[in-house]
């Protein structure tokens, strides 16, 4: 057994292109184990925890390729990730001179000087820079990276007030601009409502429902999670609530976010009063007393908001909220619920989309049922090991603690199927809900390994599985082909995340009775 | 009001390949960097550039330095003895050499032999033991060149006995001054200190150098811009190849030398010497380039590189915004051909003052217009014009003086951006030597290096730091 490493000098590339090389590595015959990583402290660190560092020494800018195996399968393998690493076939400007490789915003903009966005992906380490550049450049951001100290989101922040453009994170996963999906973002129709959201999935939830209402959007900006924080006191939201309210194409607005700091959500609610135009506010949590004010219309869930949003711009009377469960609901949940055992009680959440985990917690919560979660909500309780549930639990997959050197469970959904076995397979459990998303950004077959899974698991007498497919027709993958996938296999499908909370509440309090108690 | 939904989107995708993909997929325009970490993805001095990237002081400070660049009128107007032309040199045992500051012990090879020779030269010391030991005991004092408004090929020693071709800029009055070239084989500038070499320096300071100040004189003032301009249309880049430049010199200074009544035989000797060396041009082009380079120094907040110059251990810059600092790395190794019998474990590390062609526009930058000398220092043609083109991208603007026919007469790269080398990973391209690693064994090749990237993330970072502070960002 030998252990190999090969050095590239300033040779980089981001971790996704890495991460695929390393697994296409790894599965070569002969290979035990294999990592290419850029050289910093802390992967360097990590290669000597693995028994791959012999010596290595490479700096942050360094590539660096280790592997462990046979002598003769070590050589071939680094040869191949060479190969891989050179694979990028040169551009031609046409006359037979390769064009210059565009590594930089200001090399983009001296070629381009349209370019009127910056959709910046790249490490949080760099991010910050990067949205500086696209500022000084008189680009509009959108910062899709994570991990920027929100000292350096104020000063970006003040900087693109001072310019007069939008920036839309950092951590911001999803927008539409100008029918254009940034980031995670699905494919809708156009038309009169324009979103601000301050959650990726939330905007994703209601753009779709709007979608699904047969509605479309004008625009939808993410702000990035921060955004509202009393430091940096919502730029991004008043700046896309002015571009809103000054949009022809806009005639209703919805703005989405978890409660705001105080002042800043009177900023907010202030100037979304004073817009001119009608706007629908979903703070997550946050009760209609707070926000409720002429003009504006309080929402209490994503989908609710996506409702009122298309009756405005309709002129037709608000509709009934998502949360008030019909009849028939009521009684196909009673007929499903009939062959669990008494025994089963647990309501289990396992979640790709942080908000939608949020927004479950909240409405379990509100109908009787805190749970523990990794991402708890007020009173709610912190999961003492986020590997294993306990009792009611709602997980957030796409939280940190799960992401950490693997893809988000909205690309690869391996870790979150595996999530969802287990807790199909706990004594405890009455009912698995989890979200689909589709759209741009996510899996291309998000349902099929998970379909595949359950298919090996004998789910007769097992507990209730309850999902929601958070996108559109005109998605790539196809909402009601989605959809019908996962009926197939027995999962009971909601219209929209709220429901999906509102349902596991209802098995939770049908099989609480089933125990003679009253939850 | 940001117009931003009234434009068509047009995308720029930084990071995530996919991010690019699916905006293609959704007919959207997107152009997709290859992004990398700039400014060896040391973090700080990443915000740093991103402070400096399009900030209007810069800005307006370059297009000042390069204003100057563009205007400067190179002369070549006398010749004088180093004593005469530099004020230092008559007061002190003063010895200038390439490169930024070095102290006498970490200096190379050939630097240090050709100190010794110097001293010899001068007479201060009968043997290399006393010269070294009044180097030691602060008797002779080193400094860069550049600290005198001077350049010098390879070890680039000037001595205050030597004679030196003296430039000035006719824009604003200011002088820059190099050292003859003494031809190729054993010679002072790569470190040979012999009696052949001393004999040589001898003769050039006591025959040479009257006659061509003689022939100077009687030209009045010989504009080199226009020279290096015509030679760059006949094979030269004015740096690795002189062959064009030197002769169009030698067609104006022939006639003049003629017209001075001086001896037959010195007159003989003197042709003969010029028009045995093809490099003879060399120390003109730099000391106009130095003239140039020098008119376009000391505006604040100029990231403008001023200055490239390599000691042989080190590789120093300087900006035009940073005034006198010099900002060092170690020197890249050089890639490059070498003559029979030798190889890179002879080589020295990077030397000369002779970069300050490429900091003007020409050497490297110009390599398009040479492509006779291609296969020594960059492959082919197409690699020459590639190396050409790319400069544009890391300069402030081009010079339409310099003109490259291979290009359709586009004018060459020139100001270097410190800014647009950290941000795009470009380094500046040089067309150099190769010395060998002991005094007096000479030139063994000739290749291509780059500056290392270093010194221009550390120069960024002070130009940041100058900054008034209270700027948005």
């Amino acid at each position: 057994m030998s252990v190999m490493h090969k050095v590239f000098a300033n040779l980089y590339q981001d971790s996704v292109s890495l991460m695929q090389i390393s697994a296409q590595i790894s599965q070569l015959p002969g290979i035990e184990q294999a990592s290419v990583v850029m050289g910093t402290a802390t992967n360097l660190a990590q290669l000597r925890d693995a028994g791959l560092d012999n010596g290595c020494q490479a700096g942050p800018n360094d590539l660096v390729i280790a592997v462990r195996g046979e002598e003769a399968a070590c050589g071939a393998a680094l040869e191949l990730a060479h190969q891989r690493l050179n694979s990028k076939p040169a551009e031609s400007s046409g006359d037979g001179t390769p064009a210059l490789q565009l590594v930089s915003l200001e090399m983009a903009a001296e070629q381009q000087a349209d370019i009127n966005l910056a959709l910046i992906s790249v490490p949080g380490d760099y991010a910050a820079a990067e949205a500086i550049k696209a500022l000084h450049l008189d680009m509009n951001v959108m910062l899709f990276s994570d991990n920027v100290s929100l000292a350096q989101e104020k000063q970006i922040k003040l900087l693109a007030q001072s310019k007069n453009r939008l920036v839309m994170g950092p951590d911001c996963g999803t927008a539409i601009i100008n029918g254009l999906p940034l980031g995670f973002a699905n494919v809708v129709k156009p038309g009169a409502i324009g979103i601000v959201g301050a959650s990726g999935t939330g905007v994703q939830e209601v753009s779709c429902r709007i979608d699904q209402l047969g509605a479309g959007i004008s625009q939808a900006i993410g702000t990035g999670g921060h955004d509202l924080h009393e430091e940096i006191g919502g730029i991004s939201m008043l700046h896309g609530l002015q571009a809103l309210a000054a949009d022809p194409a806009t005639q209703v607005i919805v703005l989405i976010s978890k409660p705001p700091a105080r002042p800043v959500a009177e900023r907010i609610l202030a100037q979304a009063q004073a817009c001119g135009k009608p706007v629908v506010v979903n703070f997550l949590g946050a009760t209609a007393a707070e926000i409720a004010r002429s003009g504006i219309t309080v929402a209490s869930t994503l989908a609710d908001a996506a409702e009122l949003a298309v009756a405005l711009a309709a002129g037709t009377p608000a509709p009934a909220t998502v949360t008030r469960l019909p009849t028939a609901d009521r009684e196909m949940l009673q007929n499903a619920s009939a062959h669990l055992p008494a025994s089963r009680r647990a309501i289990r959440g396992v979640f790709a989309g942080g908000t939608f985990c949020y927004e479950s917690q909240l409405l379990c919560q509100q109908q009787g049922f805190p749970a523990a979660s990794n991402t708890p909500v007020k009173g709610n309780s912190q999961l003492a090991d986020i590997w294993r549930s306990q009792g009611h639990t709602l997980i957030d997959m796409g939280d940190d603690d799960f992401t950490r050197g693997r893809p988000h469970p909205m690309i690869d959904p391996t870790l979150r199927n595996q999530r969802i076995v287990a807790e199909l397979s706990d004594a405890d459990t009455a009912v698995v809900l989890f979200d689909l998303v589709l759209g741009y950004g996510a899996a291309a077959e998000p349902a099929t390994e998970l379909l595949a899974l359950l298919q090996q698991n004998n789910r007769e007498s097992g507990p209730l599985l309850i999902a929601h497919v958070c996108g559109t027709e005109a998605d790539p993958q196809q909402r009601s082909r989605q959809i019908a996938a996962l009926r197939q296999a027995g999962v009971l499908v909601a219209g929209c995340n709220a429901e999906v909370a509102m349902w596991a509440s209802l098995v939770a309090h049908i099989q609480a009775e089933k125990n003679g108690e009253k939850a | 009001m940001n117009p931003l939904f009234q434009q068509p989107l047009k995308v720029v995708n930084a990071g995530l390949a996919g991010f690019a993909d699916n905006l293609k997929q959704a007919n959207g325009d997107v152009v997709a960097l290859s992004w990398q970490p700039p400014a060896l993805g040391d973090v700080q001095a990443g915000l740093d550039l991103a402070a400096l990237i399009r900030h209007p002081l810069v800005e307006q400070a370059n297009q000042i330095a390069f204003e100057r660049y563009l205007s400067a009128q190179p002369v070549l107007i006398d010749v004088m003895s180093a004593a005469e032309a530099i004020g230092a040199m008559a007061q002190r045992k003063l010895i200038l050499h390439s490169g930024p500051p070095i102290a006498w012990p970490d200096m190379c090879g050939p630097v240090k032999g050709a100190i010794v020779g110097a001293i010899l030269f001068e007479g201060w010391a009968a043997d290399h033991q006393a010269a070294e030991r009044l180097i030691t005991e602060g008797v002779v004092e080193l400094e860069p060149c550049h600290h005198y408004q001077a350049v010098g090929p390879m070890a680039g020693i000037i001595s205050p006995s030597m004679p030196l071709w003296v430039i000035e800029n006719k824009t604003n009055g200011q002088r820059a001054f190099s050292n003859f070239n003494e031809g190729l084989g054993k010679v002072l500038r790569f470190g040979a200190n012999n009696d052949e070499v001393l004999q040589r320096l001898q003769w050039m300071k006591q025959e040479l150098a009257p006659a061509l100040k003689a022939a100077v004189r009687q030209l009045g003032e010989l504009e080199l811009k226009p020279l290096m301009a015509q030679a760059l249309h006949m094979g030269d880049e004015v740096h690795n190849r002189n062959a064009a430049a030197t002769g169009l010199l030698i067609k104006r200074l022939v006639p003049a030398l003629l017209a001075c009544d001086l001896p037959m035989a010195t007159l003989q000797r003197v042709v003969a010497f010029m028009t045995g060396n093809d490099h003879f041009f060399l120390n003109l082009s730099m000391a106009a380039c130095k003239a140039m380079m020098d008119a376009a120094g000391g505006v604040p907040h100029s990231s403008m590189v001023t200055v490239m110059a390599r000691n042989g251990v080190n590789f120093g810059i300087r900006l035009s915004g940073t005034g006198d600092r010099w900002f060092q790395a170690p020197a890249n190794a050089v890639e490059g051909l070498f003559f029979p019998g030798y190889g890179v474990d002879d080589a020295a590390a990077d030397l000369g003052d002779s970069a300050i062609t490429e900091t003007a526009g020409v050497g490297g930058f110009a390599m398009a217009s040479s492509p006779a000398i291609v296969k020594f220092v960059g492959g082919t043609p197409a690699d020459a014009t590639n190396n050409s083109r790319r400069m544009q991208a890391i300069t402030v603007g081009a010079n339409p003086a310099f003109t490259l026919p291979a290009l359709n007469f586009a004018p060459t790269a020139a100001g270097i951006d410190a800014r647009k080398v950290a941000d795009r990973q470009i380094l500046p391209v040089i067309n150099t030597g190769i010395a060998h690693k002991q005094a007096g064994v000479g030139q063994i090749g000739a290749g291509i290096t780059t500056a290392p990237m270093s010194c221009f993330v550390e120069a960024i970072q002070a130009l940041a730091q100058a900054l008034p502070t209270g700027e948005p960002a």
